[in-house]
């Protein structure tokens, strides 16, 4: 069984008929009695990394969270879930995240062409950095949907994946049993449901 | 590189697929569920539903038709239709739409955008902007095409986005129908004032007009259209690939 965290910040529907789609029990959750029975454990998350981080911490799952991952569970942070796995982020000032993985989450205004467009929205081809466990059902030049203006750095020990808009941004990350996604699998078609799926059988 | 997207879109009216010639005389063409599922089985790189006629007679979008295809369907979605209040918005969001975009909703209450981008976030809002030609002006339409606002079609835009409408649809009333290509003029002017994904809406009726389209206007992120594909006069994996074939950055 697969627990969503949910610790109030964005709508679960789409990432809960996603599992269901690939034929795996999904529940949406804040027990933690129910997390820790979980087998896997999906972070989501939309909208502003103070908020967010707030609302974890407030909640208790920032601490449940920590204690899982640490346990060794497999645990995937999606868009601003992924986001929330690092030390800290400089989105309107400077937050403190969960500090599962090194590094810290920046503006893309930062690194990408001024003429660019802000957010980073639309499918774009992953990049591989290197073989991780969730790309095993993934082909060369498969596209991923993001919504970002943000990205992850100064993890490149951690980046399995990139995307290339100007400027590689990190697509997706990997530190023992804790993977992050910058982009949305529940919103990549047969592509992000095969991320899924992989990660399910990890 | 971001891909060139592709966006079929499903008019709803009854619970049924239609899509009208300059917004008149409706055809009945299919199950949105099953339309929508085939598409993302085809290639479309998102899904716009709208409920065309809400705004005229102000009748509720099918949320249950939204649920099943979001249980259904995995890439993104985008509903408009009757979204005049905040609560539109959460209510068609808790059915799965991914974003909601608003037309006559906008024009009658202008602080509409900001206060849902504020709350769900700018990539969150969508402007759909229906333009006609009038005396040498570009001029916004109200209640699907049929009402003449008065209010200019740049400025109005601008106005959105400065607002928080993190994409604008641009829909030509001029071209929609005509199956003569899109508008390239009026998409010209747009993605020119605007930096936000642009998306290029009415007149296109066959493959060369979407390969014409990002050829001549590389701002332009995306073609929507309706009844070609939906009667199958262009086929979703053909497009791509000719759009692939011609160097357009494509997700094939």
């Amino acid at each position: 069984m697969i627990a969503i965290i949910d610790y109030g910040v964005g709508n679960l529907f789409s990432l809960k008929s996603s599992f269901a789609a690939i034929g795996e029990e999904a529940v949406v959750t804040s027990d933690a009695a129910v997390i820790s029975q979980a087998d896997r454990l999906i972070l989501p998350g939309v909208g502003a990394f103070e908020d967010a981080a707030k609302k974890l911490s407030d909640s208790g799952m920032a601490e449940v969270v920590k204690r899982e991952a640490q346990s060794g569970k497999p645990i995937m942070g999606i868009c601003l879930g992924m986001q929330l796995l690092f030390e800290k982020s400089y989105e309107y000032g400077e937050h403190e995240g969960l500090g599962l993985i090194g590094g810290s989450v920046r503006p893309i205004a930062d690194v990408i062409d001024k003429e660019l467009k802000i957010p980073h929205i639309g499918w774009n081809r992953l990049i591989v950095k290197k073989q991780s466990p969730l790309f095993k059902y993934l082909s060369d030049g498969d596209c991923v949907y993001f919504v970002h203006s943000y990205y992850a750095t100064d993890c490149e020990d951690a980046v399995t994946a990139t995307a290339e808009y100007s400027a590689e941004l990190t697509a997706s990350v990997e530190k023992d049993n804790v993977y992050g996604c910058q982009f949305h699998p529940e919103k990549s078609g047969d592509v992000g449901l095969k991320i899924l799926k992989a990660f399910c059988e990890i | 590189m971001i891909t060139k997207r592709i966006i079929p879109c499903l008019d709803v009216k009854n619970g049924r697929v239609v899509k009208g010639v300059n917004f008149e005389g409706l055809n009945d063409v299919a199950s949105p569920v099953e339309l929508a599922q085939y598409y993302s089985s085809c290639g479309a790189d998102e899904l716009v539903f709208y409920d065309i006629t809400a705004s005229a007679e102000g009748r509720a979008l099918f949320t249950d038709i939204l649920t099943e295809t979001a249980s259904k369907v995995f890439i993104p979605l985008t509903v408009g239709g009757g979204i005049n209040t905040v609560a539109d918005f959460d209510r068609v969001l808790k059915c799965g739409a991914d974003k909601v975009s608003v037309n006559s909703g906008a024009i009658r209450n202008p602080d509409l955008i900001y206060e849902a981008a504020k709350l769900y976030g700018d990539q969150c809002v969508v402007i759909s902007a229906d333009v006609k030609r009038q005396d040498g002006a570009f001029r916004v339409y109200a209640k699907g095409g049929r009402e003449d606002t008065g209010m200019e079609a740049i400025s109005w835009i601008k106005r959105c986005v400065d607002n928080g409408a993190g994409e604008v649809v641009l829909n030509s009333i001029d071209t929609d129908g005509v199956k003569g290509g899109f508008d390239l003029e009026m998409l010209e002017a747009v993605s020119n004032a605007v930096n936000v994904p642009v998306i290029a809406s009415g007149g296109a009726g066959k493959i060369e007009d979407f390969i014409t389209l990002f050829k001549t206007l590389p701002k332009v992120d995306a073609g929507l259209a309706a009844s070609i594909f939906h009667f199958g006069e262009v086929k979703i994996a053909d497009l791509k690939a000719a759009m692939a074939k011609a160097g357009i950055p494509t997700r094939l």
